[in-house]
């Protein structure tokens, strides 16, 4: 018994690298549910303000962007540098707003068009002007409910 | 004979590249995701309804208005004021602890005004916002703990339903036509 226990340990020192793909995979899973995937490229820079009362936006499927901010700088020739609105994945004009609530909204289930969130992700720099004729717009679109992105403010006013 | 024997001990495969195939994909993963947990400030607009403007008369002391210019300066009740006293003065106006005749009648009759210009940051204009909002959770918060010892977020709905009755949030934002450049809604 001693001696075949002695020749088995010489014989087979590796350690079973078998269950490290497992571990790896329970790491990816966690990463795809807990991530979104980036769908549209941003063509003007948001860096959204600071605030406390902060409410998580809960159905992403209901959810649809609007970006407003100066073009980045890679877009600065083409847009100026004036604040524009991003809608997907093209910088447009303040008359294309109505036609894009109108389709995000067609693409939901019927019973699910009352719930539909508007998120404004807007630069901190952007003056009220244009923010308030978005806001004109989302009303006369009937699309109500909207949600003026923001991060957790940490320090005090 | 033996090299038989030997075959048959080695059936298993080698799972080491696995590995690297998972984390292949795993960095890929972490690459095309962005981990943004959606936070906000969630407002109602009221519905577009231009033919149908009611014109509300309000008594004067139960308007509280909040006014923000072009740099940024706020005007409270006609006189100007820091940002970071709006909190305060704004649960002072709503609840009117101590029954004073020129604040709020009672929390469901206080209105909250809020103009800002057309320049005015939009920065600035969450701030205020937020400061606003804030104090009616403050209160809300307050109210809760009095009542039933506990935060309003950890009540049940219907009890929640309560309080949010005793303090209604009416944050109006001025109609844009109706003050012409200095437009918000």
């Amino acid at each position: 018994m001693i001696r075949k226990r002695q020749t088995g340990s010489k014989r087979a020192p590796t350690i079973s690298t078998a269950s490290l793909p497992d571990i790896i995979f329970m790491l990816l899973f966690f990463f795809m549910v807990a991530t979104v995937l980036r769908e549209t490229t941003l063509k003007v820079r948001v860096i959204v303000p600071e605030a406390t009362e902060l409410q998580k936006l809960e159905k992403k499927s209901l959810v649809s962007y609007i970006y407003i901010g100066p073009p980045m700088p890679q877009y600065v020739q083409q847009y100026g540098t004036a604040p524009r609105i991003q809608l997907n994945d093209v910088i447009a004009d303040i008359d294309d707003v109505i036609p894009f609530v109108e389709s995000e909204k067609a693409q939901l289930p019927e019973k699910l068009q009352p719930f539909m969130t508007i998120s404004l992700r807007v630069d901190t720099g952007v003056k009220m002007g244009i923010v308030t004729d978005v806001k004109q717009e989302l009303r006369k679109a009937n699309a109500l409910k909207i949600n003026y992105s923001a991060r957790k403010r940490v320090h005090e006013l | 004979m033996p090299r038989q024997q030997k075959k048959r001990e080695l059936p298993e495969i080698n799972a080491a590249s696995m590995a690297d195939v998972a984390f292949l994909l795993l960095a890929f993963f972490l690459m095309t995701t962005t981990m943004n947990i959606d936070k906000g400030i969630m407002v109602k607009l009221p519905p577009w309804d231009p033919e149908n403007i009611i014109d509300v008369k309000i008594a004067d002391r139960n308007v509280f208005t909040v006014l923000v210019n072009a740099r940024d300066e706020l005007l409270v009740e006609g006189e100007p004021m820091d940002v970071a006293k709006l909190r305060e003065a704004a649960k002072e106006f709503i609840a009117n602890p101590y029954g004073r005749p020129d604040l709020s009648e009672s929390p469901q009759k206080a209105v909250i005004s809020l103009k800002t210009d057309r320049g005015t940051s939009y920065n600035m204009y969450i701030t205020v916002y937020n400061e606003l909002k804030a104090a009616y959770r403050e209160l809300r918060d307050e109210a809760a703990m009095k009542k039933y010892g506990v935060p309003f977020d950890k009540l049940p709905p219907d009890k929640q339903k309560e309080i949010r009755k005793m303090y209604p949030i009416k944050i109006s934002e001025a109609e844009p036509e109706a003050i012409g450049e200095q437009i918000s809604n």
